[in-house]
């Protein structure tokens, strides 16, 4: 069919509905590597703009740590910069297996699987290892890419209200007679930055003879006394039947996820994982990259050390200015303004002020939870984030919003 | 069928509504976004657990599972 003027119109009026309904995203150029230090050009054609970053999945700061940098230098010349071909046909080089082993180590699974992303992981996990027989119970506010990966499952299909252990109980009553059940979640939820209970969840499934799957893509590497992810946090480290997570946050930053589990669940997925079977995998020189991460990270805690000091500085920094955060311990941090015009106003005023944050509003979170997400790094320093406390005083005397109440700023601005 | 109606409501309310929404008979469960259609499948389990009952996927819809007045209908139809 040819694209016709028609045509063009339909979408064009679908364009502009997203803008109407302020759903339209723009994107920012960033004309530096990613550092917590960048160079932003926006809107597109302003001069470029040093700002600090507060809103990337950077958490260990290893985006651009010069020996990351310098592995994936080396990666590419000694193995090359693609396999054109899929894993199981000519795609599989020596670094592929190393990597999946030391991540089987790092997070103390039994076996590794990579996928091109963890994306890609969870859209293609739960039809690989699931039947019509099975059930999978997830938490009602799992990543989208989960939902996703469910919606290509035959298996049945359950929820249970977001970290509320006494209605998962129920469900796995309700459920008990299919053959298999999985319980599924994410490790650390990533609009709230609150954590899953896996000591509760692990209990619950051992005792209704459940599976157990953890999405700890904002996990992995700084999570737990020894930045294992979040089943180390709760103790139930070798409890978890499948943990998926992904290259592209802590762990490196730049593209690639995993399952990881139990062996016979990551065979299923190297036999019948569509995203696996029908894409190539991670590039070799990423490979190397992600290599070079674990290496460091398993050398040495300093870096997630490093983040949770700056986490702490950085939540007592927000409530002591008077704002209203979500409570919890991960370097994701909401700060809450209820309203969605306030949450993008304020976040335009961080932005002159050099602080790069962004807003999040309903559909992204419920109506009336609009927020500035601030995420925090090891490669902050303190003098980064005392400036971006700075800002947020600065904005919220502008909007008077500091010390009042969720209930006084709803009064004021509305929901 | 009023104690059905109320049963089926106050399922719906426990389960699925988190804040001081309000529900009534006629309330649109599914297309009013009460309840997603991932969820339906408890609400089934519940209506068949409950009143020994068997609804076949085909009949299961979300126009049919869209208010408790509509349920009950549904319901009674296999208890006949």
């Amino acid at each position: 069919m040819a694209f016709t003027e028609k045509t063009r119109g339909i979408y064009a009026d679908i364009l502009t509905g997203l803008k109407t309904a302020g759903l339209f995203k723009q994107e920012r150029f960033i004309h530096s590597a990613q550092a917590a230090d960048i160079e932003v050009e926006f809107p597109t054609g302003a001069p470029l703009k040093k700002v600090i970053n507060i809103c990337a999945n950077n958490y260990l700061g290893m985006s651009s740590h010069p020996e990351v940098v310098k592995a994936a230098h080396a990666g590419l010349d000694s193995h090359g910069y693609g396999m054109s071909s899929v894993r199981f046909i000519c795609g599989t080089q020596d670094i592929h297996r190393t990597l999946e082993s030391m991540v089987t180590k790092f997070l103390g699974t039994e076996d590794t699987i990579l996928f091109p992303s963890c994306m890609d992981a969870n859209g293609g996990v739960f039809e690989a290892v699931l039947t019509k027989d099975d059930v999978m119970i997830s938490d009602r506010l799992v990543h989208a890419s989960i939902i996703d990966g469910i919606r290509l499952c035959s298996a049945m299909h359950d929820t249970f209200k977001h970290s509320d252990m006494e209605h998962l109980e129920e469900k796995l009553q309700l459920h008990n007679d299919k053959r298999l059940k999985m319980v599924i979640t994410d490790g650390v939820f990533s609009m709230d930055g609150d954590t899953a209970k896996l000591d509760a969840m692990v209990e619950l499934c051992e005792k209704y003879n459940a599976l157990l799957f953890v999405d700890d893509s904002h996990a992995s590497g700084f999570i737990g006394k020894t930045g294992r992810g979040t089943h180390e946090k709760y103790g139930v480290m070798g409890k978890i039947d499948i943990i998926t997570t992904t290259f592209g946050k802590g762990l490196g930053g730049a593209s690639g996820g995993c399952v990881s589990g139990r062996r016979e669940l990551v065979e299923m997925c190297r036999q019948k994982a569509r995203p696996y079977l029908f894409s190539n995998t991670i590039a070799p020189p990423v490979v190397a990259g992600v290599i070079k991460v674990l290496e460091i990270l398993s050398a040495s805690t300093d870096r997630r050390d490093k983040l949770e000091h700056n986490t702490e500085f950085w939540r007592k920094g927000l409530i002591d200015a008077g704002l209203i955060i979500k409570a919890g311990d991960t370097p994701i941090v909401p700060v809450m303004l209820f309203n969605a015009k306030l949450a993008q106003d304020v976040s335009r005023d961080l932005y002159e002020e050099g602080i790069y944050a962004i807003g999040f509003f309903f559909p992204v979170v419920s109506q009336g939870q609009a927020r500035i997400r601030t995420q925090i790094s090891a490669g902050h320093e303190i003098h980064h984030l005392e400036k971006a406390l700075d800002a947020f005083k600065k904005v919220g005397r502008k909007y008077d919003i500091l010390g009042k109440s969720k209930q006084e700023i709803i009064e004021r601005y509305g929901m | 069928m009023d104690e059905m109606k109320d049963v089926i409501k106050n399922y719906v309310i426990k389960e699925y509504v988190e804040d001081d929404t309000d529900v009534t008979y006629d309330t649109p469960l599914i297309s009013g976004g009460i309840v997603d259609s991932f969820s339906m499948v408890s609400l089934k389990r519940f209506l068949e657990n409950k009143y020994q009952i068997a609804i076949p996927d085909d009949k299961a819809t979300p126009e049919a599972f869209d208010s408790v007045n509509k349920i009950c209908l549904l319901v009674n139809e296999y208890l006949k």
